[in-house]
């Protein structure tokens, strides 16, 4: 059995993590947390040299064709820098929508400039308070044009383009839902930054206003097509909760052995002790878990659409317990701009939303674990 | 990335399958699969007996004590292969807990203290199963606090003489041997004047007294001795070296890994499809989902944390103290589900007569058994203690009586 990245792998992960170290410091994600850039273009184009983009995307289309575990390993990287690139959305996301619905031009078109980094592709699914549902899908695409507005987006403002999902029928059910692809530099489009809880990922409302739209996949198979590729998202998403989870578990432990009080670090007393293992815990369930949906979207498992929930599940439970203990174990200090701790709280309760929230996932588990237990 | 095994282990796997397909005892897959957690569904079977059966086939076929070496009783078999042993003799593996203990921890512990000839005289029987031992280690006053033990042993010629109490002794009522730790040296830390034996459970001067559990079974006992005579050559290490004789004892423990630990997810998840509410199965409502789910993610986590540890034994790596997480997880896990699967049932979650109770009164049992996963062999505190400390790096707890003369440590709390 080898339940465990390769040595190659492992050492892509290394030059990951070298590289992060140096160009995504906390100092420069400040940079984006403060000002109004929407992500960091010197990073973006940083990773884009490095090939990371390319990765899991085939070399027909301009990508390094590797298989998904080495996009893993640099999605942990990219969760441990909290890196304010919106890496997620153009290649978990975007990339993911065209390579499981797009036609062989499309792939030709958006795919080798998705990996070069060229262009950059969100998703636009929430149309307000409460988890997008086929029923809260109102947008709509009527010959050729999209009407409506998305609110949040996540990296909205950083986009060249949107993958939208959209009603193409009327009424309120699933195969009424179709998704397009929208250029949002085009005629038709507004985007407005929004505030939100974790600006190194900025987010737009984004109004159509018979905007051109091109269809992606068949009319009808929106929904089915957004299912799967949430899936994989949430696995690829579940590695960069990891990475955020180690670093802020990291943060607690470093600051527990140097940080005296009564005389003693504090790391000493039992009651931060056990409140760093219940971390460590978390933390290396959620990595177990992690390495589960990497087996199963390397492989395309049968399994995947359980091992995607799992993941996602743990690692969102992982990263929020990892991310608020960081800030109770440095106590007031925690609670400060200056001190990088809030950059992973906030990333961590920015990523339990960005797929479906918690709620939605663990229902899907449950459907799916029921799935298999009937079989 | 993979579950497969390299091309030596599957060959391993093959012979190992081949020989319990035609040797495992079928007659009891049924029951065994159902039993668990306190709960035994091996109606009108002596247990002992199939027990030793089971046993003394596997030690004359060569599948006993397989990480053991060859002149010992063993197989000689490196630690992935146990392994491979443990996930195919899957559900009768049960069938061994009466000697987990003699071959995971008394029997390593001779094999490294013990001369040869004790070690060709007692080892094979323990790995055929004619014997069973246990491991006299806790006392009322030492249980996470081990080395606080205060059960003397005094030389009186060529034997020694051994004066106290231990309790927790899991089989004492049915061992044949046992290895005790004992105080040697009272005027000396705590640590320092500690001294291990073996002993023959018959020895004159020993009462053993069951404890009643709260689940009304009695797996444990207090062991008395009184003048008890142990011959100086039944020693294990030299005296005052008990210390480090019973961390190997105990570092053995560890290395007993094989699937991930029960937590009793699949049996609650089978549970909430199949209980009617009012408003359909339980597994409709969004509570019981949202419960379920965070079980599954730790039951999920816990299996593949055990794959991750197979593989880095397959890679020829040592476990390390990583592996505490098994038992911190699962024990709690487990008393939760109980307790949820109870709930569901409402008033008449009370009742515990598998005949009225629902699912024949597992959750029940496993409400009542699991206190106890989450002391035995280690607390949940002592085992985040563990992971802080030799995971984490984080200091050790500051131990006021560490360098004080055993006999002058206060023993009253006020």
């Amino acid at each position: 059995m080898e339940f465990d990245f390769s040595d190659d792998q492992k050492q892509l992960k290394d030059q990951a993590r070298r590289f992060l170290e140096a160009k995504s410091s906390p100092k420069s994600v400040r940079v984006i947390l403060e000002g109004p850039e929407p992500y960091d273009k010197a990073l973006w184009k940083g990773l884009a040299e490095m090939g990371f983009m390319g990765t899991a995307i085939p070399e027909e289309f301009g990508g390094l064709g590797a298989t998904y575990l080495e996009l893993c390993v640099i999605a942990e990287e990219l969760g441990r820098a909290v890196a304010p690139v919106p890496f997620a959305s153009s290649i978990f996301l975007a990339a993911e929508f065209i390579l499981a619905a797009g036609t062989r031009e499309q792939k030709e078109k958006y795919l080798p400039k998705l990996a070069s980094g060229e262009l950059i592709g969100c998703m636009a699914l929430s149309e307000g308070v409460a988890n997008a549902s086929p029923k809260s899908i109102q947008a709509s695409v009527a010959g050729g044009k999209l009407t409506g507005t998305k609110i949040p987006v996540l990296d909205g403002n950083a986009a060249d383009f949107a993958v939208v999902v959209a009603r193409t029928s009327a009424g309120n059910d699933a195969r009424g839902i179709s998704l397009v692809i929208v250029d949002l530099k085009g005629a038709g489009v507004t985007r407005t930054d929004v505030e939100t809880i974790d600006p190194t990922r900025k987010q737009a409302t984004i109004t159509f206003a018979g905007a051109a739209a091109e269809p992606l996949g068949a009319a009808g198979e929106g929904w089915n097509i957004l299912q799967n590729v949430l899936d994989r998202a949430a696995i690829l998403t579940g590695f960069e909760q990891l990475g955020g989870s180690d670093r802020a578990l990291e943060m607690a432990r470093d600051y527990a052995l140097d940080r005296m009080a009564f005389g003693r670090p504090i790391g000493s007393f039992q009651a931060v002790k056990h409140m760093l293992a219940d971390m460590y815990v978390s933390a290396t369930l959620a990595r177990s878990n992690c390495y589960y949906g990497a087996w199963a979207l390397s492989t395309n498992a049968a399994e995947l659409g359980e091992a995607a929930a799992t993941t996602r599940v743990s690692a969102t439970q992982a990263y929020q317990h990892c991310s608020k203990n960081n800030i109770q174990v440095h106590g007031g200090m925690g609670f400060t701009w200056e001190f990088d701790c809030h950059l992973f709280y906030r990333r961590s309760n920015l990523l339990a939303l960005s797929l479906g929230s918690l709620s939605i996932w663990e229902d899907k588990l449950i459907d799916r674990l029921r799935a298999k237990n009937a079989a | 990335m993979n579950f497969d095994d390299t091309p030596q282990e599957a060959e391993f796997r093959k012979s190992v399958r081949s020989w319990l397909d035609a040797n495992a005892p079928k007659q009891f897959e049924k029951g065994l699969k159902t039993s668990g957690f306190g709960h035994t569904a091996l109606e009108g079977v002596d247990v002992m007996k199939a027990s030793k059966d089971w046993q003394r086939k596997k030690y004359e076929a060569g599948w006993a004590c397989l990480h053991w070496p060859k002149e010992y009783g063993g197989r000689g078999a490196t630690p992935i292969e146990r392994v491979i042993w443990q996930q195919e003799e899957g559900v009768y593996a049960a069938l061994s807990s009466l000697f987990i203990i003699g071959h995971g921890m008394c029997g390593p512990t001779m094999m490294v203290y013990a001369s040869e000839e004790h070690k060709k005289k007692y080892l094979p029987p323990l790995a055929a199963g004619e014997n069973i031992w246990c491991q006299l280690f806790s006392e009322p006053a030492g249980g996470s606090d081990l080395a606080g033990l205060r059960t003397k042993a005094e030389k009186d010629g060529d034997d020694w003489v051994i004066n106290g109490q231990k309790i927790w002794t899991s089989g004492a009522h049915y061992s044949d041997y046992g290895i005790l730790i004992t105080r040697t040296d009272p005027t000396v830390p705590k640590h320092k004047g500690l001294t291990m034996f073996f002993l023959d459970m018959k020895s004159p001067g020993i009462e053993i007294r069951p404890i009643k559990q709260v689940n009304g079974q009695s797996g444990f006992n207090e062991v008395y001795f009184t003048d008890v005579r142990i011959p100086d050559h039944q020693r294990l290490g030299k005296v005052g070296d008990g210390w480090a004789v019973s961390l190997t004892t105990l570092m053995n423990e560890r290395l007993s890994i094989g699937a991930g630990m029960p937590t009793g997810f699949p049996e609650l998840l089978d549970f909430c499809t199949t209980l009617e509410t009012g408003d359909g199965p339980a597994i409709d409502d969004r509570n019981v989902r949202s419960k379920l789910a965070t079980w599954a993610v730790r039951t999920s986590g816990l299996k593949y944390t055990a794959f991750r540890s197979i593989s880095a034994l397959s890679k020829g790596e040592t476990p390390g103290p990583e592996n505490s997480i098994g038992k911190l997880v699962a024990g709690p896990t487990m008393q939760e589900i109980a307790m949820f699967a109870l709930d569901l049932q409402g008033e008449a979650g009370a009742l515990l007569n598998p005949d009225q109770a629902a699912a024949k009164a597992r959750f029940q049992a496993m409400l009542l058994r699991s206190p106890a996963t989450r002391v035995e062999g280690g607390t949940d505190e002592i085992l985040r203690n563990i992971i802080a400390e030799r995971v984490l790096g984080l200091p050790a707890d500051i131990r006021v009586d560490k360098s004080v003369p055993f006999n002058q440590i206060p023993t009253k709390g006020r």
